[in-house]
């Protein structure tokens, strides 16, 4: 199946290919086609949706928050006062809503996100929650066992620290700011954002160290 | 509603596996239900939390076999036939039978661009009865409606740390109650109080708790 045929509108619902969809892809096609005839959607819309996740919105924009954090002393205090306006000041594609926290890792406290009850997940700094953010497994354990899923992630912390795990249960969203890796003073942020990985901003990485990363 | 969707401490669903180079869709498919979603939202006819509310009302064993965008599809399937948008012959055909109600907005390619999350603060009737540093027990309410206090969280004493301003209230606008906007709080819990005495001392949790959820302790 190509791309121009699961997209493309003028197919009759009994096309010759179908027998190959799977249930689900009919489901979907179908549901679309209805709402596409009718004029509640516009699939041209729903592409460039689709493309602004698969491209343009994703944790590269978390990643250059970070980084701007770790380099800007005064950058850094107002995204711990207001995140939302922080990184709103940044002229993002997607605003984020109102209600973004940043969540600083220290020598004393690491922290780490859940949504327990379903997946919330800052969509405009990191983009689309990964699998395991929305399994099962992640989101049953990760209040009762985060060292054993920081393992799982081959995260091992210092024995001293505390563990913050921050449960999404409303419309605030978290981003966590990793620490800055040493042996990375003089560093500009477009480099440091390559040490910012996705799960060192949910919680469940750290960010990069200096020698992980091409000179 | 006490589902299996309200899995915090739960036990026997394994590791987590993170998946390497996972991409943002593993099928088409899973785009266009994000898309759809994102899309019709716009029209404002169904609220975040009755879409949660729906996923949460379907039987556990079908909330598990079923993937995320999977819930979103049935959910979708359902609601836009609860609103009249779409009708049982016309899945059945394939194709538009009829013209349905007129939307309040349609979602624009343009409109791509610049998405925006909804905005779910509200003013504020009243002062908000907690302030950071308090102690506060949560209630033990156990609704077969939906609520955004997991189970784990309840009957339990924490701290409040944060007031985060005053915010639509899930359990209420889920029923069709209304915004009913109440203080949001962050509020932190040790570790031992949630899960026992023996606990790691380490380890502390935080839900965000809206005011009825709370109670001087």
């Amino acid at each position: 199946m190509t791309d121009d045929d699961f997209q493309s509108h003028d197919h009759s619902h009994d096309h010759p290919e179908g027998s190959e969809l799977s249930e689900t892809q009919i489901r979907v096609r179908t549901l679309e086609t209805i709402l596409s005839e009718k004029g509640y959607t516009d699939p041209v819309a729903l592409d460039r949706i689709v493309e602004a996740f698969e491209t343009r919105i994703g944790p590269h924009i978390g990643a250059r928050v970070v980084a701007r954090a770790w380099t800007e002393p005064e950058f850094r205090e107002r995204l711990f006062e207001d995140a939302t306006e922080a990184v709103n000041s940044m002229g993002l594609s997607s605003p984020v809503g109102s209600h973004l926290i940043a969540a600083e890792n220290t020598e004393s406290t690491h922290n780490m996100v859940v949504c327990t009850l379903c997946s919330c997940y800052p969509w405009e700094v990191l983009g689309l929650p990964p699998g395991w953010y929305k399994s099962a497994a992640y989101r049953s354990r990760a209040v009762i066992d985060p060292k054993g899923v920081l393992a799982e992630f081959g995260v091992t912390l210092p024995a001293d620290i505390n563990i913050r795990v921050w449960d999404s249960t409303a419309e605030t969203r978290f981003i966590v700011v990793p620490m800055r890796p040493e042996g990375t003073d003089g560093w500009d942020q477009q480099k440091l954002a390559t040490l910012v990985t996705r799960d060192s901003m949910v919680g469940t990485g750290l960010a990069k160290n200096a020698n992980e990363v091409a000179p | 509603m006490n589902s299996i969707h309200d899995m915090g401490g739960m036990h026997g669903f394994g590791p987590v596996v993170p998946e390497v180079n996972e991409p943002v869709f593993h099928e088409k498919w899973e785009g266009r239900v994000m898309a759809l979603q994102r899309s019709l939202g716009v029209a404002g006819l169904w609220t975040i939390d009755m879409s949660r509310a729906a996923q949460e009302a379907l039987p556990p064993q079908r909330y598990l076999a079923a993937s995320y965008y999977e819930r979103w599809l049935m959910g979708l399937e359902e609601r836009v036939m609860q609103f009249d948008l779409v009708s049982p012959d016309e899945i059945e055909t394939g194709h538009s039978l009829r013209p349905g109600p007129t939307l309040k907005r349609i979602f624009k390619p343009a409109d791509a661009d610049k998405m925006n999350r909804g905005n779910y603060a509200r003013p504020s009737s009243a002062s908000a009865i907690f302030a950071p540093g308090d102690r506060v027990r949560t209630t033990n309410i156990n609704p077969v409606t939906h609520t955004r206090l997991p189970r784990y969280a309840r009957d339990k004493v924490g701290v409040v740390e944060a007031v985060r301003g005053c915010h639509v209230f899930p359990d209420k606008v889920a029923i069709g109650e209304g915004e009913d906007p109440q203080w949001l709080y962050t509020l932190v819990f040790s570790g031992r109080e949630l899960w026992g005495e023996e606990y790691d001392p380490s380890i502390s949790v935080s839900i965000e708790a809206f005011e009825p959820y709370l109670r001087p302790e």
